[in-house]
């Protein structure tokens, strides 16, 4: 007897619900282990997380505060991972996007709400589209890798944001506090039913359906997906790679941005240091436990909605560092990869003598 | 010269961590695997450094406890990426999410507190050469192993046999697997020892550069040093040209800082990635000019040994 692997040659909606659910339990479980390893008491964490962001109405709306940038985000780096293109630098285009919308406030501040949002929103938008359509440029023309130049411009964002808020930016009456004064009234969003959920919750719902439709029964969305699955044969179907990575980029760069900006006037109401909290990188992980579905993407921000508000009670109940909850996204992000195998393959003992049937390649999406 | 000696001697010191992290991704990229965890290794190497140096006062044990636990994570990489078969890129990324937690995590009880960490051993007669010698052989032993592990490295490519195995293996698994070597054990071992060394790029932060440990102190180095592999063009020597490249670039920015320079600390700060943008456009540029040879042709992509190309 001898175990051999061999590709499935179909794959069942129930393996697609089940692996990626038992994936999130399995690391649920090793990060618990692994907690308490840290001298953390696992259950204490996991009844902290959970009752902090499911416990009341109050946890609940943090919840869906949290899984709104999560979304759209998500939806960001979804479509361009859609097309094998790597941008990590979600986080770096929340930043400019709100840098932007900062801008536009100080310096073409008008009384009129729809005025000063639609402006808001339409900068942000352009900030972060270019922030990312730099990486997709030097990528489709020079074949200059993006995953470096996202993270690289991710730092670059942090620094410019820093260069703001402790320099001409900040508020003088904040006590040295590194943050701009708060914005006026007509630069906020509408915030509903008395809680912190504001009106990007709109895009959130709206984005998924779009770029559900867009991926699915459009031209163009026909097209990325093919430039992600072969991009030779997409040449050969004579499908403009050039532009579409960076129209791709530059879509997928003014998700973020504009995400930026709806936490920017949604929630926080004053551009700070430290502004994102990680957004941008946790919505990797939404994006790829989602496997780049645009409903299931809200689902899993839903969940990593859950995880962040808990990981703020971790740090405020038990000390612990914000980045811990690190640890839980890549435990997750390890059993979703090795999920993936299960899904892909199937184990078989066969006996020794027998002779291993040659099977069809599996799908081309890992070269 | 007065002024520039200072510089370079401390481009060598701030270089030395990514010169570490370097070497490790270049050997691992060399047998095909694509290890973008760099930066959350070098920060458990730091942590790990650094708390087993504060709690048993021998900073050599401390780097030797960083490179075991940077195998360690390299093998959930190499578990993930040869075994399982898995996406590269999301395991790497995934690698550094719970080396930035685990890390950040562990080292609470760290914050603020400094050790004597690794001294520095004026080398005999070398330091007395002008310029070079203060420059070069006038720092600790982990930056001496640096140049050591270099010149090992771009012989062992090129001369020895085990180099070519692994040259073989990382630009054409199916013919080095006819050739009887095996695939899988090669991908294993240097994706392990390459993320051993980026350990000990992270524990020389902690153990000789600061002496002190920092949540998130490596601030980016690893995904420098990932850059820095394509600048190298997989070659070991020109890693290390491109390592003090960088630290020099740092050494000369915390310079201007503490002259009370009026160019904002933020705007400084952005140099390392700007250039680093900068060299990454400059070496792909030429590349399309078709100037520039060295990547491992398999690598991020599994082998798959039952299987026909």
């Amino acid at each position: 007897m001898k175990l051999t692997i061999e590709p499935r040659l179909s794959s069942s909606w129930r393996l697609a619900v089940f692996i990626p659910v038992f994936s999130l339990a399995a690391a649920l479980f090793s990060g618990g282990v692994f907690l308490y390893f840290m001298g953390v008491s696992p259950f204490q964490a996991y009844r902290a997380i959970l009752t902090a962001s499911l416990g009341d109405a109050y946890g609940l709306s943090e919840t869906v505060v949290k899984a709104i940038p999560l979304t759209m985000t998500g939806i960001a780096v979804m479509l361009s991972f859609t097309m094998l293109i790597w941008n990590i630098g979600a986080e770096g285009q929340i930043f400019v996007g709100a840098i932007a919308a900062t801008a536009v406030v100080r310096f073409f501040y008008t009384d009129s709400r729809p005025v000063m949002l639609i402006m808001m929103f339409l900068a942000a938008g352009a900030a972060g589209g270019i922030w990312a359509a730099i990486a997709g440029f030097m990528r489709a023309k020079w074949s200059v890798n993006e995953i470096i130049t996202t993270l690289m411009l991710n730092y670059i964002a942090m620094n410019l944001l820093n260069y703001f808020v402790f320099g001409p930016w900040r508020d003088p009456s904040s006590l040295g506090f590194p943050m701009t004064p708060p914005f006026p009234d007509t630069a906020r969003l509408p915030v509903f039913w008395g809680t912190r959920i504001h009106g990007g919750l709109i895009l959130a719902i709206i984005l998924p359906l779009l770029f559900w439709f867009v991926l699915k029964f459009t031209r163009w969305g026909y097209e990325i997906r093919v430039m992600g699955e072969n991009p030779r044969a997409a040449g050969f179907a004579g499908m403009n790679y050039l532009r579409n990575v960076v129209l791709v980029m530059f879509i997928s760069g003014a998700i973020a941005g504009i995400a930026g900006m709806c936490e920017l006037s949604g929630l926080q109401g004053r551009l700070q240091h430290g502004f994102s909290g990680g957004y941008g990188f946790t919505a990797i992980i939404v994006a790829w436990l989602a496997r780049l579905h645009p409903f299931a993407i809200v689902l899993v921000s839903f969940l990593m909605g859950i995880l962040l508000v808990g990981g703020e009670t971790l740090q405020i109940v038990m000390r612990l560092p914000l980045s811990s909850i690190m640890v839980l996204q890549g435990m997750i992000l390890f059993f979703v990869l090795g999920g993936e195998f299960f899904r892909k393959y199937r184990i078989r003992s066969v006996k020794d003598d027998d002779a291993v049937p040659l099977q069809a390649a599996p799908s081309g999406e890992e070269k | 010269m007065e002024i520039i000696i200072p510089i370079l001697t401390a481009a060598v010191r701030s270089g030395t961590p990514i010169l570490y992290a370097t070497l490790g991704e270049i050997i691992t990229e060399k047998a095909g695997i694509l290890n973008l965890g760099l930066e959350g290794i070098m920060l458990v190497g730091a942590y790990t450094g650094f708390s087993v140096a504060y709690s048993s006062g021998s900073a050599w044990l401390g780097v030797g406890a960083a490179f075991l636990v940077g195998t360690l994570m390299g093998l959930i990489h190499a578990f993930i990426c040869v075994t399982l078969k898995g996406n590269q890129v999301v395991s790497g990324l995934a690698i550094t999410m719970f080396g930035t937690g685990a890390s950040s995590l562990l080292g609470r009880e760290f914050v603020g507190f400094t050790i004597p960490g690794l001294s520095r051993i004026p080398l005999p007669v070398l330091s007395d050469i002008p310029v070079i010698g203060p420059v070069f052989f006038n720092h600790d032993a982990l930056i001496y192993s640096s140049y050591i592990l270099v010149l090992f490295f771009c012989w062992f490519f090129t001369s020895t046999r085990p180099g070519l195995n692994l040259r073989a293996v990382g630009d054409n698994p199916r013919a080095a697997d006819a050739m009887g070597i095996s695939v899988t054990g090669t991908r294993y071992f240097y994706t392990l020892l390459g993320a051993g060394i980026v350990a000990v790029g992270g524990a020389y932060m902690s153990l000789a550069y600061t002496k002190m440990w920092g949540e998130l102190m490596t601030a980016g180095r690893g995904w420098i040093a990932v850059a820095l592999v394509i600048f190298a063009i997989w070659n070991p020597a020109r890693a290390a040209f491109g390592a003090y490249l960088f630290g020099g670039v740092e050494a000369f920015q915390l310079r201007l800082q503490t002259a009370g320079t009026t160019i904002p600390t933020p705007v400084l700060m952005m140099l390392p990635y700007l250039m680093t943008i900068g060299v990454l456009l400059f070496i792909s540029i030429k590349k399309g000019k078709g100037i520039l040879f060295g990547a491992p042709a398999s690598l991020g992509a599994p082998f798959f040994r039952e299987e026909r190309d």
